[in-house]
């Protein structure tokens, strides 16, 4: 018994610990101007994490919209509501899909390899004869990373969403036969641009800092072996989706307000 | 300034449960080449990473060029290490760049030089360790010893004040082992640079080396020129130099009784 609360005791410490190596990471890294010759290195990473991202946040958005469509159809075509379901899709990609979706494709796709590289990094001592170059890491390595990531994951979210729409179009106008200026007219109207836009972009703001802070913090803070790095990469997809999942509960509960 | 480019007194480090140095002194000279050799798992890379700042010491004063290391800001930190270079056992070459960018990481980051000029010293560097040849190649194309020799160029790209070498000869052929051995004594002398070598290469080490330092158990037991280390009162120092396996330097990790731990009760 005594054990067990010695064990849970010190697995608390070892978790406020690790925030707190954390929270020192991120200040060091975005407490910095970066100089005019380190823009390029921004590029890059806004190119690896967020174009290179492209091709499965379109496909998945693409089906998923279309699968929606599908399902709302099914249900909405018995009380012959079908012209609805623009503005249900709408609202259900804008408010909680487009975020949480991209969020959990962007950890898997675009964090998992930043944890990765950089554990790799640290493992083969790139990171420690930076440093000894008079290089800071944080700034070099870690930054470009991490506003790449706060860039990126909002503008990805915002395509998920737009291409959903398309594809939700395609099936349900083209192929089902929905009247096509019910469907936009009720996304239209039905839409508005704070409560449905402005809060989704608030929960991409959100996912976004934090997949990418999980993934750099996890790449940094690995242990330098192979098994490290393979923990620290499947720790960074973990975390990343449980923080998403859970954060957007929250942000829900808090900014739709007025359930009970 | 004082002569001594390096000061170390006192220090002190462990890690977890384990004492690594206990009371080290250490004095690495201006221009000079220095050794530090011992048995593997004494701290010697331990050493080079608290003078470049790296870890922190329990205890002790390590001053290096008139600065006292551990008591420095972070940017105080990565300014003095501009004067340093550092030759890791790894090589640690960023892998995504080619061999002409590595050394040209230096220049780029610290410098606000013109691509010619850059280019110019770029291909200096690399001849000098004979490698101008393979600028276009990329680190994974590089074996063992022409990595280090590019990451040796890569150190001393910026012309530092100092280096150190984490074992550079290990697992060199007999041909590069040589180069590197009249790399490291060159470069000392026609950069006027200070040097701290970390090796257990006995024969290479005492033949570049103007002093040796020799650490076990955390502290040093012996330090002078190669020939007086070899007639060394002590007994450790002479069994080190002369590498015989059995001595007062126990080949043994620290261990329960071998008999007790194979027959004993479990």
């Amino acid at each position: 018994m005594l054990r067990f609360l010695r064990l849970v005791g010190q697995r608390g410490l070892d978790v406020l610990a690790s925030f707190g190596r954390a929270g020192i990471l991120l200040f060091l890294s975005l407490w910095h101007v970066p100089g005019r010759r380190e823009w390029s290195l921004y590029v890059k990473q806004v190119y690896q994490l967020g174009v290179m991202s492209m091709g499965i946040i379109v496909l998945s958005a693409f089906s998923i919209g279309a699968v929606l469509t599908l399902q709302f159809y099914t249900q909405l075509a018995r009380f012959g509501a079908q012209d609805s379901i623009g503005l249900g899709l709408a609202l259900v990609l804008l408010r909680e899909l487009g975020p949480v979706v991209t969020g959990l494709l962007f950890a898997g796709r675009a964090g998992s390899a930043v944890t990765a590289e950089i554990g790799l990094m640290k493992a083969t001592d790139q990171l420690s004869s930076m440093e000894m170059m008079g290089v800071d890491p944080l700034h070099r390595i870690v930054a470009p990373r991490l506003w790449a990531g706060f860039l990126c994951l909002p503008l990805l979210a915002m395509i998920f969403s737009a291409v959903a729409i398309w594809g939700g179009s395609v099936v349900g106008i083209d192929w089902l036969g929905i009247d096509d200026g019910q469907f936009w007219a009720g996304m239209q109207e039905g839409v508005e641009i704070g409560t449905d836009v402005g809060k989704g972009v608030v929960k991409c703001v959100v996912f976004g800092v934090v997949v990418s802070w999980i993934s750099v913090y996890q790449g940094y803070d690995c242990v330098p072996t192979s098994e490290g790095i393979s923990a620290a990469t499947t720790n960074s997809v973990v975390y990343s989706s449980i923080a998403v999942l859970a954060l957007d509960f929250l942000m829900t509960l808090v900014m739709y307000g007025e359930f009970k | 300034m004082t002569d001594n480019l390096i000061e170390i007194e006192g220090l002190r480090y462990s890690r977890g449960d384990r004492l690594i140095f206990d009371g080290l002194d250490l004095v690495v000279p201006r221009g000079e080449i220095t050794a530090l050799m011992g048995p593997s798992g004494t701290g010697k890379t331990t050493l080079l990473q608290i003078i470049g700042g790296q870890l922190k010491p329990d205890a002790g004063r390590v001053v290096v060029n008139g600065k006292d290391v551990p008591s420095l800001s972070r940017r105080e930190l990565f300014e003095l290490r501009k004067g340093m270079g550092m030759l890791f056992q790894s090589a640690a070459l960023f892998t995504e760049i080619s061999v002409y960018e590595n050394v040209a990481f230096p220049l780029r980051v610290h410098t606000e030089l013109p691509e010619d000029i850059v280019r110019d010293l770029v291909l200096m560097k690399l001849n000098a360790v004979g490698l101008r040849g393979a600028r276009d190649l990329m680190p994974s194309q590089l074996s063992g010893g022409m990595s280090r020799r590019v990451a040796l160029a890569r150190a001393i790209a910026l012309d530092p004040l100092f280096i150190m070498y984490d074992e550079p000869f290990t697992g060199q052929d007999p041909i590069a082992m040589g180069v590197l051995v009249s790399l490291i004594r060159g470069l000392n002398e026609s950069l006027s640079m200070t040097s701290l070598v970390v090796s257990h290469d006995i024969h290479e080490t005492a033949s570049i080396a103007d002093q040796i330092y020799v650490v076990a158990d955390g502290r040093v037991i012996g330090r002078g020129k190669p020939e007086i280390l070899r007639e060394s009162a002590s007994t450790q120092v002479r069994q080190f130099i002369n590498g015989d396996p059995d001595g007062p330097v126990p080949f043994h990790y620290p261990a329960d009784d071998f008999l007790e731990d194979v027959l004993g009760d479990r």
